[in-house]
């Protein structure tokens, strides 16, 4: 009878393993997506699709829309308009089949803090109706794979954020989704432990056939996606494989400290005619070839140069390049229409 | 963290163990629901096990109003009573009521906290239905509550209960009736008031009118016509009125002692059957546990 049920839900699924239609089927399709929270449209419209097995990032300053668009995909609230299927199923209208195929980790802790972390996977498997015969071996593989098994019987309150982060990536893959959503998964964490997470991140694609589905505002995270999609003000901007996007910048990336940078932006027009700006605090721009170009920044500049540094083009420039801003300035400049979406959330949207 | 890391890679089971285990998350059933239902309900009760103070403290409300507003006024109020008898056994069924009262709605509470810390979303993206994740709750809090009540129950002896069986089952089961109203009627406030602090306020607020008005300190004849239709808007009063019915008849009195004392419901006049007086309070419970899936089914 189990079995029967079993093999039912491995034909039905679109993300099933045989058959070359169904893998080349995306197993995430987002068209026309939209959200508007009162007088805030959060997203506005936007396409993309992931194919199976590949590892997905949107990266964006924070408001940029990312958790809004996640949380439509895994059914945790409606599109105003547009259309979104995830694993084969309608988010909006298939909500439990959508449900059943994919594992959730959220940017802020959603564990019973006052459970031990077995315990919580135990009322995970149970909510999500694990055959009874599976639980016990699937935690412990999961748990392995985070490196906690040794600790499930201590209390989640006793853990650390590191820990707890873990814990809830392996909650998130006991039921063994096909899609596994992962919103901000290292924010909040020391560089250390981020790259920790990251490691158990490449191991699970190394070990499970699943598709990521991951937000980031960590430039150097983004690397590590198969692809990525630019968002900002709730639309894409670009979306591409890292190293397209990089290339597509081609230009070098040079700043510069100097005396005067008013001067300096003057001056680098004026001689070179180049357009610069000031982010991050020195003078920036980019130039076809960096190494080429510094001595004769410095055989032709009269304004007195502090220190100038050249690098190769990165996620931080293709950002820039398609918004014409850093992400560090995007958040310093929406940090306050932020604080009034965090309320917001807070106050009503939170389910 | 690096030790970590070379322990998962050198973990060679985990490796086997891949294929090994297949896991389907089958549709969604009535099984898969029952198990559900049975696991919010499970938590419940670790929950209040590992939190003794809880238990305890929730206990001294109920014991104060016994002892100390029972003997004190038993004094003043008790001379009429017949003999083997006073104050404390007339008040006991209403502070019986209310020992279950905190712990119930306190219970659902855990609702609003588990928004506050995140739980909740865990919950609710799980593919079960709403139903038994409420329905799961309101067990939950119905049981533990229940549970709190029993502890009161022990102390019978001291208001001169007797521990009679039969009754001792009766107030049980009413003690789990009201338990689940009242934990339903918590969890369909949780479901619209997000904020831990609001939450308290208004149970606070709500919880000790319910108790005055409850005719568990008074007998509910002869009010005047204000505070009588006062009593009979209270849902407590439909529960009170048949605890302190079933303790009664369990007591050995002149027959118009025990008219006067517990004397039945009345609307206008007409004495209301005790089972419809339970069953309005069942109707109540379950039509708050509808409404409490209905809100935990919107999105936003």
């Amino acid at each position: 009878m189990a079995l029967v049920t079993h093999t039912s839900m491995n034909t039905d699924d679109a993300a099933a393993p045989d058959g070359a239609a169904a893998s080349r089927e995306p197993v995430i399709s987002v068209s026309g997506l939209t959200k508007q929270y009162g007088d805030v449209q959060a997203v506005r419209g936007i396409d993309f699709e992931v194919a199976r097995g590949e590892t997905f990032g949107f990266l964006g300053p924070n408001g940029a829309g990312k958790t809004t668009t996640i949380k439509i995909l895994c059914t945790l609230a409606n599109a105003t308009s547009g259309a979104a299927r995830v694993a084969g199923h309608d988010a909006i209208t298939e909500r439990d089949a959508v449900r059943r195929n994919i594992g959730l980790v959220f940017q802020d802790t959603t564990l019973d803090t006052y459970l031990t972390a077995e315990q919580n996977l135990r009322f995970h498997a149970e909510l999500y109706g694990v055959p009874k015969a599976a639980v016990v071996p699937r935690m412990h593989q999961v748990m392995d794979m985070v490196g906690l098994w040794e600790r499930k019987d201590s209390l989640v309150s006793t853990y650390s954020g590191g820990m707890q982060r873990r814990l809830e990536i392996a909650r998130g893959l006991l039921h063994a989704p096909h899609v596994l959503f992962l919103d901000e998964p290292t924010v909040g964490l020391d560089p250390q432990t981020r790259s920790s997470i990251w490691a158990y991140i490449n191991d699970l694609k190394r070990r499970e056939d699943i598709t990521i589905f991951l937000t980031t505002h960590y430039m150097d995270e983004a690397e590590h996606c198969d692809r990525i999609a630019i968002i900002d003000h709730g639309k894409i901007v670009a979306i591409d494989t890292p190293e397209a996007l990089k290339a597509s910048i081609g230009e070098d990336r040079v700043q510069i400290q100097t005396a005067d940078d008013d001067a300096a932006i003057a001056a680098l027009k004026e001689t070179f005619g180049i357009e610069a700006a000031v982010h991050e605090g020195a003078v920036t721009f980019s130039v076809a070839a960096g190494e080429q170009f510094v001595p004769r920044l410095f055989a032709e500049f009269t304004v007195p140069i502090r220190s100038v540094s050249v690098s190769r083009p990165s996620l931080d420039d293709v950002f820039m390049s398609y918004t014409g801003t850093t992400i560090r300035d995007a958040e310093a400049s929406g940090t306050d229409a932020m604080r009034q979406m965090a309320q917001r959330f807070r106050a009503g949207g939170r389910r | 963290m690096a030790t970590q890391t070379t322990d998962v890679t050198a973990a060679p089971d985990a490796e086997q163990l891949v294929g090994a285990i297949r896991v389907a998350v089958p549709e969604r059933g009535l099984r898969h629901d029952l198990r559900a239902v049975s696991i919010v309900w499970r938590r419940e009760l670790i929950r209040f096990r590992t939190d003794r103070l809880r238990a305890i403290t929730a206990l001294i409300q109920p014991i104060l109003f016994l002892f100390v507003l029972g003997t004190g006024l038993g004094a003043l109020a008790g001379r009429g009573l017949p003999p083997g008898i006073d104050f404390k056994t007339f008040i006991y069924p209403g502070v019986l009521a209310m020992s279950v009262l905190f712990t119930a709605i306190f219970s659902a509470a855990s609702i609003v906290w588990d928004r506050e810390f995140g739980f909740l979303r865990e919950i609710l993206v799980a593919p079960v239905s709403r139903g038994a994740i409420v329905i799961g709750k309101c067990l939950g809090g119905a049981t533990i509550a229940t549970f709190q009540g029993i502890i009161f129950l022990i102390l019978a002896g001291f208001a001169h209960v007797p521990y009679n069986p039969i009754l001792i089952v009766t107030l049980i089961g009413e003690l789990l009736l009201l338990s689940f109203t009242l934990t339903a009627f918590g969890v369909m406030m949780a479901a619209r008031i997000k904020q831990f602090q609001a939450f308290m306020a208004l149970t606070q607020m709500l919880v000790l009118p319910l108790f005055f008005l409850s005719g568990a300190l008074y007998p509910l004849n002869g009010l005047p016509a204000w505070l009588s239709v006062l009593t009979r808007i209270d849902p407590l009063t439909y529960i009170v009125g048949p605890m302190r019915h079933a303790v009664f008849s369990h007591l050995t009195m002149p027959a118009a002692f025990e008219q006067h004392l517990a004397p039945p419901i009345t609307w206008a006049g007409w004495p209301v059957p005790l089972g419809l007086s339970l069953g309005m309070v069942a109707i109540m419970g379950l039509g708050m546990t509808v409404i409490a899936i209905a809100e935990f089914s919107k999105t936003e």
